[in-house]
């Protein structure tokens, strides 16, 4: 029967005894791949756009970084770590670095107490709640362009309101625009004012996911309002100032907007004053031309958000094991703070806490308020 | 399996698809032609007038703040291979960088504008090898802008004929600049001379041939030309006759306002922008006298990119707009002085005086002044990432305070070298 067999692949609907079976075996396999890779298929879009738009450019631009590259001319020859080396020995790039340091310090700080306190404030019991919470995030629907304008002539040197109002109280004018410091002050200014709310809002979500039971019971125990802010809110909001942290840690290193339009040149002042490593990175890859040394930077910048990635993360696990204990019921007892709150009595404050404000998920923080003002 | 696969392909070719260039040909077969350019060139009534011509043609002008602006999205839109005007206005200073990429950009020679330009606008634009990549606009001839009123005050002579003699007439030398400073400052009046020492900086390195970089070579000479460190020492052996301004800053703007400087060096274009910074001040007029025998400053170039998909409708387009007839009523409009020989010749650009400067007779001023221009610099590729470090360098001196001559001078060095 060899002419069977050489036929069997191409009439496959003409079958033997042994066919059948092994067709269906097929039809099995088939739901097999279809179990296994489904779900990937399922999720993979969110990795090919990845690959397409966050993969293949740092990939890329390691690429560039290791080449002579011209903006305009393209790829030239192989140069190794050439680009890397000339960037360190830059000191402009050591001052750049030093101001994104500055600026980021003088952003997330400020930014992070007063969101903590705004929405310490949203979370009290307010006429037109909607009002105020929509007021705050309003800053945040300004144009950064739009809100650099605007604190252009504010922090202007010579015709700033600030200096003029300065001068009018017998301060000497700040140089907002030649010294180092003021000028990272200005800036700082520029996105505090745009983050702070957006920063409460996500603040005032995850309090109002903090059980009502554990400020109850404090109120019996004679604490004030005050120490029941810092013994029962600032624990409980922890993962959600880690994850707040975070973010504005990746967006403080890389600031562009803010120190771009803090004047008309754009160059970070006339001796780097506010010079920030993405404005040294537009710099030699859009002034000078030079892509290959833009890329090195890209890279250091990189590296550098990485290291602040890590310590976050340790960070984020030391808090995790010695602020926020959970002994095995889930019950949570605050420690670290030393403040012995005893555990709540109610047992509907036992599945709550912990994961649902980590997320920093706005959903969870509405889940707190029909919550409570249910009760 | 098939749908979750088809999905995510979908969803993959939805993100990518946004990143194309919109359709420049409608199905009715008329064609959108766009235009970049930056401060002002005087063309949105022009470009009515085109379309009105043309009705085939739809015009959408695109235009940039400042020059930096738009050569930064001029130098983007090149390195991407898309995103550049069909007809892209171009600056002389960065002019010489994108000469290299001579195949990125279609040649223009052409009959139609044979002897438009005079010899050395057209060779701004020329390559080694004779291809024409950019019809010139306008040039940036100097005058001295004054505020009478200010002069007045400080017992100088204060109508233009005689300003003009202040400064030395026809033989003014930078030196006579500085002097009517000192005698202006002298008087007490508490307002300084100039607006920033960057611009009079400017100004005479416009003056010189060969300022920062070897003609032959492109080497870079800034560094070892006694001329480019004179100028710089000179400039800041004044900085008491600045206002401490920086150009175009914030304050810049404000100081137009508050008799915040009496003196600015006026190239052609720069009128429309004292205008309208100085709203509603009198007192503004324009001395016919211009310190080391003439300049020009500025002065641009309108280019057709090879990604252009219509090119010829393009080179059209620019060819009308370069002519000189077009020219004159931009100069009308901004003051941007015509660089065509014919349009600077002509009766009716002789006629066109300006009422904001005291009606002062621009159309003559200029011409004379055009005329006096005897030195062509040369500007090689480097020259706009050096004059930009100069300009920083000057303004920590003078304007941030924070450096003296010599440590400024020092940073200078650096910033240049670094660009090797």
């Amino acid at each position: 029967m060899a002419t069977s067999t050489a036929s069997a692949p191409v009439t496959p609907g003409s079958v033997d005894d042994p066919r059948p079976p092994r067709k269906i075996g097929f039809r099995q396999q088939l739901g097999k791949w279809d179990v296994k890779l489904s779900p990937y298929l399922y999720i993979s879009p969110f990795f090919l756009l990845f690959a397409v738009v966050g993969l293949f450019p740092l990939i890329y631009t390691a690429w560039v970084s290791v080449h002579e590259w011209s903006l305009l001319g393209g790829q030239g020859e192989f140069v190794g770590m050439e680009n890397f080396q000339f960037i360190l020995g830059q000191p402009n790039f050591w001052k750049a670095l030093g101001n994104t340091f500055s600026i980021f310090v003088l952003s997330t700080v400020p930014q992070m107490i007063a969101a903590l306190i705004i929405a310490a404030m949203l979370d009290a019991n307010l006429r037109a709640k909607t009002f105020w919470r929509m007021g705050v995030l309003l800053p945040y629907v300004v144009a950064p362009v739009a809100v650099a304008l605007i604190f252009s002539k504010l922090f202007a040197d010579g015709s700033g309101v600030i200096n003029t109002l300065l001068g009018q109280i017998g301060i000497d004018p700040i140089g907002w625009h030649s010294q180092s410091l003021p000028s990272h002050i200005a800036i700082s200014t520029m996105v505090n004012f745009r983050w702070t709310g957006y920063n409460a809002l996500i603040f005032l979500a995850a309090m109002q996911a903090i059980p009502r039971d554990l400020y109850e019971a404090a109120t019996i125990d004679g604490a004030a309002r005050w120490r029941q802010f810092r013994s029962i809110t600032i624990p409980m909001l922890r993962p959600t100032v880690i994850f707040v942290v975070i973010t504005s840690t990746i967006g403080g290193l890389q600031i562009y907007d803010e120190p771009r339009m803090f004047d008309q040149a754009g160059k970070g002042g006339s001796s780097g004053q506010w010079l920030t490593l993405t404005l040294y990175l537009r710099d030699l890859g859009w002034r000078t031309n030079n892509l290959g040394r833009a890329a090195a930077v890209a890279w250091l910048l990189f590296l550098v958000i990485i290291v602040f990635a890590i310590l976050n993360f340790t960070l984020t696990r030391l808090i995790a094991s010695s602020g926020a204990k959970k002994d095995k019921k889930g019950q949570l007892r605050v420690s670290a703070s030393g403040a012995a709150i005893p555990s709540a009595p109610s047992p509907a404050s036992t599945p709550v806490v912990e994961t649902s404000p980590a997320t920093g998920e706005p959903g969870s923080g509405t889940d707190g308020t029909t919550g409570r003002t249910a009760r | 399996m098939a749908i979750a696969g088809a999905t995510s392909v979908a969803l993959l070719a939805t993100a990518c698809s946004s990143g194309g260039s919109g359709d420049s040909e409608s199905s009715d077969g008329k064609i959108t032609l766009t235009v970049s350019t930056f401060n002002e060139w005087g063309y949105d009534d022009l470009l009515d007038e085109y379309m009105e011509l043309n009705p085939d043609i739809t015009v959408v002008h695109d235009k940039a703040a400042t020059s930096d602006e738009a050569r930064e999205k001029f130098n983007t839109g090149m390195a991407s291979g898309s995103g550049l005007a069909d007809v892209a206005g171009v600056e002389v200073d960065w002019m010489p960088e994108i000469m290299q990429y001579e195949d990125q950009f279609t040649d223009l020679t052409s009959d139609s504008v044979e002897g438009r330009w005079q010899d050395w606008k057209t060779a701004q634009a020329t390559t080694p090898d004779g291809k024409l990549l950019g019809y010139g606009t306008d040039i940036g001839p100097e005058a001295i802008a004054y505020r009478a009123d200010l002069f007045e005050a400080a017992g100088l002579p204060s109508d233009p004929a005689s300003v003009a003699e202040l400064f030395g007439g026809d033989s003014s030398t930078w030196d006579d600049f500085y002097d009517v400073g000192d005698q202006f400052m002298a008087a007490g009046t508490g307002v300084p001379f100039y607006d920033a020492s960057s611009t009079i900086y400017q100004g005479q390195i416009n003056q010189v041939e060969e300022s920062y970089e070897d003609p032959d070579t492109n080497e870079i000479i800034a560094l070892d030309n006694p001329e480019v460190k004179d100028i710089y020492q000179g400039v800041l052996d004044h900085a008491e006759l600045s206002a401490g301004l920086s150009q175009w800053s914030e304050d810049w703007v404000a100081a137009f306002q508050n008799n915040g400087f009496a003196v600015m060096l006026a190239p052609s274009w720069m009128l429309g922008v004292i205008e309208g910074n100085a709203d509603g001040v009198e007192g503004w007029d324009i001395a016919n006298v211009f310190p080391g025998g003439g300049g020009n400053w500025g002065g641009s170039f309108l280019t057709v990119p090879a990604q252009s998909e219509h090119p010829e409708e393009a080179q059209a387009l620019a060819d009308w707009l370069t002519a000189p007839e077009q020219q004159i009523k931009a100069f009308q409009t901004t003051g941007n002085y015509p660089s065509q020989v014919e349009a600077q010749k002509s009766e009716e650009l002789a006629g066109i005086t300006n009422e904001f400067f005291n009606d002062a007779p621009i159309g003559e001023i200029f011409a004379e002044q055009a005329d006096r221009i005897s030195v062509n610099p040369y500007k090689g590729p480097n020259y706009f990432a050096i004059n930009s470090a100069m300009a920083d360098a000057i303004a920590r001196v003078t304007v941030d305070k924070t450096d003296d001559a010599d440590s400024s001078w020092k940073q200078f060095e650096d910033a240049v070298n670094a660009l090797g």
